[in-house]
């Protein structure tokens, strides 16, 4: 790869001053694909955890028990009205230094690191977006259905996975794809807990190269690219699950 | 396999794959969960109860962390002697997000109109252009307004410094302005089109539609979207702290620093700050449900 792109942005830094360093040197090459990697594994990770938030918490928030309702109700607010990147600040600083730590041989390393409180947090925020979303979806399912579940004798538990949940998901996909287009986004944030993703490798190597404006475009490039992809995957998904004449 | 004495549903709970007639009290009590599922607890819900719940967590948080040196008290007094100046640091905030809306919500208009004009090339200049802004993150934005743009004006007769605040209020207000723009494109197509139809037939003008019939209805449907990307950029301001902008967060920072970063005052510090910030957002965010509630039925 380097081999075939590397003459050209070498040329064009010797030729224009634009220098795409990351195309022509292995070292910074390594360094950016290595980033890649990282931000793709946060953002699925992220994703995962969000949408896993965004199911148990929309089945908690009809829970029986008034108790976890009201919490359910406490966790969104609290998650919706704070700033994210306080949150996640918090989470790695206060609650990571409470967590315990491994004996790694010598040196002791928390059970969860930077990369895994980025997930927690980010994933809690979005899913409490998440939990909104599938509520709105649920609540979208008609009466008629659930009770045509249950007189066939479905138990709650088995008419949400089997009934609600299908015809609920296919309702909300569009506010879903926002949302997780946002998410995608706000992985940026990880950043300032030094996860060694794109937002965090870049700052890295312009503050090597001085190379400011070229790094930035890379970036923008990267992250709408990849927005790009999620939100062609989403349609993709949307289209195949359409049931004709319903919603 | 069931023995012959076995009644399924008379001596235990029935297990079976085939349909069964549920006792009406029991089937009943699972229609409503479903009904309710959620909705009406919503409503129920009171800011104070939130507030109250923010305070469990706070002085949960605190105790947890009340080493045998230093008190649950002694930590509460540390914030308080800080309070001051971390909402010294939210004042900021407030200020950033104040200018950011103003004129994100002014290029974001105009840029909004443009994604409805005629023309067909500033339609789509316009589309991509909110497209852009739309889909970077904002703390890409962010980093590179802060980087790219100069820290001094040069006028030729004068130097003006640009503060480090001023850049993030720039930075902050372009998304702001692609989403603006969204937000107009979105209201002025969700009009039925037989305004317009009926406008023309009353020889009202293109220009005369859209500022007599069009955007005054529009203005009621932006609102409630409105006040929620102002909660949404409020809530992200406190990223400008990575650029060194003396906000909440930094001056969290800084007294914790003061402090000697001792680890049990953590929690309470950054509780206070996620509990100024929820006492600020949270009271809006309500407002804006409540006024989406009040124009969701009339037109």
């Amino acid at each position: 790869m380097l081999e075939t792109i590397g003459p050209f942005f070498q040329k064009l830094y010797e030729g224009s001053g634009w220098n795409f360093i990351i195309f022509y040197e292995a070292y910074e090459y390594d360094r950016f694909v290595a980033a890649i990697w990282v931000s793709i594994q946060l953002i699925i990770a992220c994703l995962a955890f969000s949408l896993v938030v965004g199911i148990v918490g929309a089945w908690a928030q009809g829970a029986k028990s008034r108790f976890i309702r009201l919490g359910m109700a406490g966790y969104i607010q609290f998650f919706r009205n704070t700033p994210p990147f306080v949150q996640l600040l918090t989470f790695y600083f206060v609650v990571g230094t409470i967590t315990p730590q491994v004996d790694m041989g010598g040196y002791y390393e928390p059970v969860i690191g930077a990369f895994g409180w980025a997930v927690i947090s980010l994933g809690f925020f979005a899913g409490a977006f998440n939990t909104e979303i599938f509520r709105s979806g649920i609540e979208a399912v008609p009466t008629a259905t659930v009770e045509a579940a249950e007189a066939l004798g479905y138990s709650r538990i088995k008419a949400y996975i089997y009934i609600i949940l299908p015809l609920a998901f296919r309702v909300c996909l569009p506010a879903l794809n926002n949302n997780l287009v946002n998410l995608l986004k706000t992985t940026t944030l990880a950043y300032a807990i030094a996860v060694p993703e794109m937002m965090y490798t870049a700052n890295q190597i312009w503050s090597d190269n001085v190379n400011v404006p070229e790094m930035m475009i890379v970036l923008f490039l990267y992250y709408i690219g990849l927005v790009g992809i999620l939100v062609w995957l989403m349609h993709r998904w949307e289209h195949n699950m359409r049931i004709p004449g319903y919603g | 396999m069931l023995g012959a004495k076995y009644m399924p549903g008379v001596d235990s709970t029935p297990k079976t794959d085939l349909p069964v007639l549920l006792p009406v009290k029991e089937s009943a009590r699972r229609g409503q969960l479903f009904c309710d599922m959620g909705g009406r607890l919503f409503l129920d819900v009171k800011p104070q109860h939130l507030v109250w719940l923010m305070l469990v967590i706070l002085l949960w948080s605190g105790a947890a962390q009340a080493a045998s040196k230093y008190g649950v008290v002694w930590q509460f007094q540390t914030v308080f002697k800080w309070t001051p100046f971390i909402l010294k640091g939210f004042a900021l905030n407030i200020l950033i997000s104040i200018f950011a809306m103003v004129i994100g919500t002014v290029a974001g208009a105009a840029l909004g109109l443009m994604q409805v004009s005629l023309l067909l090339p500033v339609r789509r200049g316009s589309w991509v252009f909110t497209q852009f802004f739309r889909n970077s993150p904002w703390l890409v934005l962010l980093f590179s307004v802060m980087l790219l743009f100069p820290f001094e004006l040069d006028l030729g007769f004068a130097v003006i410094p640009v503060p480090d605040w001023t850049k993030a209020v720039v930075g902050f207000s372009l998304p702001i302005m692609a989403n603006i723009s969204e937000v107009v494109r979105g209201a002025v197509v969700s009009l039925p089109s037989g305004q317009w139809e009926s406008a023309e037939s009353l020889a009202f003008s293109r220009r005369q539609t859209m500022w007599m019939i069009i955007l005054p209805q529009c203005v009621k449907r932006m609102i409630p979207p409105w006040i929620n990307w102002y909660c949404i950029l409020t809530m992200a301001t406190p990223l400008c702290s990575i650029m060194g902008v003396e906000e909440s967060v930094t001056h969290t920072v800084q007294a914790l620093n003061a402090e000697g970063d001792k680890p049990e005052l953590l929690p309470v510090f950054y509780g206070f700050l996620l509990f100024i910030h929820f006492v600020f957002t949270y009271p809006i965010a309500r407002y804006s449900i409540r006024l989406e509630k009040m124009y969701a039925v009339k037109i």
